[in-house]
């Protein structure tokens, strides 16, 4: 397993620095002067020009310049937001969690029903349920999710008033952030109703974003299901007169799981790539409405940061699912 | 008996008619694929919307640029207020919706075409150069490959635009770029499967230059998969572009390419529903109709799939 995990890891490492040239070379490419951008209206000399060009390193050869800046990241300075003056490896963890609790409540949902609708569907196979839940699949599969999310706010936040339409928790409450995930901190806090606010800010994004996994783990789930179903092992254990429940619940579902893993593991590109939207249309405070509204700001710093984070945490979760993928499927690390 | 004999023997000896051939590869195929009764439903939806972007300046009752100043927000015309002139309604600058989704139609069709086409060719030239000389440019290729699938490919996409400009041709390159290692890996994998083969061996034997075992010889049996991704990735490429129309990056107004036309009626969605429903639905219609294709040609180009 060690030897399994450091091939992975040295896999990663040429990926790695790939992604810190890609972010390096786009803030080289971006229009517009960095250093005109940070003086704003007023301008400068061509002394304070050159003067703030050396401080920033921007007069050195590229190949300096981009190994100061591995040199940087490395250490954990990724640069300070041109916007806020603030340090963009404290904004991005300051808004992360944010994300990340909207992401798992995504993915736990999309989980929980996915496999359930995926395995009904498969052992219905062929049924009038069968059909209508993979119609349905299929539907929220081709969802340009920017819409549904759209047509939600106005379903239950125009007409029927159940939910907000933007943020993470009502302005009524305030508490300092202990988790960084409000349905904790709201609890923590202690103050009635806050949970409840936290709760309902939190129902409709979830949905948003969950809707294309939910619909990729259903397929999967239907299929390596059916699959499953057709090898010798379950017919052996229907032959020994196994209960449906014990056979599906116990012998199939366990190894038609192990495809299905994987999946939910490449949804986390997906998850990030749909935060940028959901985030945008609920403004949720979270890193993909912080890259959008960096991208437009023309903040370099921040999508330059920004790139190299979020690639590093789908590398890492790529790492992790490969781990996991080969803690519950042995062949594979061999 | 003999008279069969004779027959068999004749189409034993005549040269195989290549014609004949394909026309029964694609009467084989046709058939599979009506086996999928919601991939046929898909395949006329797909080419009535084809119909209605090649006849729009037929179909369509209005200009979709042209402004109405007495008709703001109009309703549908079932609506109260709504008038049979304007059958969708109009948006806040009194354009008629019915006409801007009609026109809409074009962007996506041609999104999709040009965002295909560029990301099947490139990625189709890369991973066949990957997996036939394999060695440091497989290695190259693939480790280039693997840098761009580390992002999430709608944020690079959005990064890229910003430096290239916002507008529909550079989100249509944004968007190949990211969509093209899907094509480079699928390529890659199949060539190597292929590359130790018989009949490539056969064919090299024979004298075969290598474009010619590159081109001629291998490519044609790896073309099943990327013809069911390369429909995946027409509707994908019909969603990003409409995202990165909605984020403000993609088509600028007044296009009307149905996510730029979302982006400008959102602050309208708790006053008029028709300017925020309608684009959306043209989308969803849009992309459903080519996965249920996508599916449908996945069986019929899987031998897995096919039984009986």
């Amino acid at each position: 397993m060690l030897r399994f995990l450091l091939s992975r890891l040295a896999l990663l490492v040429p990926t790695f620095i790939g992604v810190s040239i890609v972010a390096f070379a786009f803030v080289r490419l971006l229009p517009g002067d960095p250093i005109l951008l940070l003086a704003g209206e007023r301008g400068m000399s061509a002394e304070r020009y050159e003067q703030l060009q050396a401080v920033y390193g921007f007069d050195r050869p590229l190949v300096v310049q981009y190994l100061i800046y591995l040199r940087d990241v490395l250490t954990g300075d990724l640069g300070t937001s041109i916007v806020t003056k603030r340090p963009v490896l404290d904004e991005f963890l300051t808004l992360f969690p944010a994300t990340i609790e909207l992401s798992v409540c995504a993915i736990l949902l999309a989980t929980v029903v996915g496999v359930t609708v995926g395995v009904l569907a498969a052992v219905r196979r062929g049924s009038w349920f069968d059909q209508g839940i993979m119609g349905v699949a299929l539907v929220g599969y081709s969802m340009p999710i920017f819409w549904w999310g759209l047509l939600l706010i106005i379903l239950f936040s125009g007409m029927l008033q159940w939910t907000p339409v933007s943020g993470r928790i009502s302005l009524l409450y305030y508490f300092p952030p202990v988790t960084g995930f409000m349905l904790i901190d709201s609890l923590l806090s202690g103050q009635a109703g806050a949970f409840r606010s936290a709760l309902s800010h939190l129902v409709l994004p979830t949905i948003v974003l969950g809707t294309i996994p939910l619909a990729v783990i259903a397929r999967q789930t239907r299929s390596a299901m059916l699959e499953v179903l057709g090898e010798d092992y379950v017919r052996t254990a229907r032959a020994k007169g196994l209960g449906p429940l014990r056979v599906v619940g116990l012998h199939a579902l366990r190894n038609a799981l192990i495809p299905v893993v994987t999946t939910i593991g490449l949804q986390v590109g997906v998850l990030l790539a749909g935060a940028i939207l959901t985030e945008t249309i609920f403004s949720w405070p979270g890193i993909g409405k912080w890259m959008v509204d960096s991208v437009f700001k023309r903040d370099y710093a921040v999508v330059q940061g920004g790139l190299l984070l979020i690639a590093g945490v789908i590398m890492l979760v790529n790492l992790l699912v490969d781990l996991l993928y080969g803690l519950v499927n042995p062949r594979i690390r061999h | 008996m003999a008279q069969e004999g004779a027959a068999s023997d004749s189409q034993f000896r005549a040269p195989v008619d290549a014609w004949a051939m394909r026309r029964a590869m694609l009467a084989e195929f046709w058939f599979y694929f009506c086996q999928n009764r919601g991939a046929v439903i898909g395949l006329f939806v797909f080419l009535a919307i084809i119909t209605v972007a090649v006849f729009a300046p037929l179909l369509a009752p209005h200009s979709p640029i042209l402004q109405n100043r007495d008709a703001l927000l109009l309703p549908p015309f079932w609506e109260e207020g709504g008038s049979l002139a304007y059958p969708l309604g109009t948006d806040a600058v009194g354009r008629d919706m019915l006409s801007r989704l009609i026109y809409g139609a074009r962007f996506s069709l041609f999104i999709g075409m040009v965002v295909v086409t560029l990301s099947v060719t490139s990625g189709v030239l890369l991973g066949l150069a990957a997996g036939y000389f394999r060695g440091w440019l497989d290695v190259a290729i693939v480790r280039l490959m693997d840098v761009i699938l580390a992002f999430p490919s709608l944020l690079l996409a959005l990064v890229l635009v910003a430096i290239i400009g916002p507008g529909l041709i550079n989100a249509m390159i944004a968007i190949a770029l990211v969509y093209q290692p899907h094509f480079v890996r699928l390529t890659r994998g199949s060539v190597m499967a292929e590359r130790g083969r018989e009949y490539v061996t056969a064919s090299r034997v024979a004298g075969a230059g290598r474009l010619r075992l590159m081109f001629l010889t291998i490519l044609p049996n790896c073309l099943a998969p990327l013809i069911v991704q390369a429909t995946l990735a027409f509707s994908s490429a019909i969603l990003d572009a409409a995202a990165l129309g909605f984020l403000g990056m993609g088509a600028q107004p007044p296009t009307p390419e149905w996510g730029t036309m979302l982006a400008e009626a959102r602050e309208f969605i708790l006053r008029a529903w028709w300017v925020v429903t309608f684009p959306g639905l043209a989308i969803l219609i849009t992309v459903l109709a080519i996965n249920l294709m996508g599916d449908g040609l996945r069986d019929a180009l899987d031998p897995k799939m096919k039984r009986g």
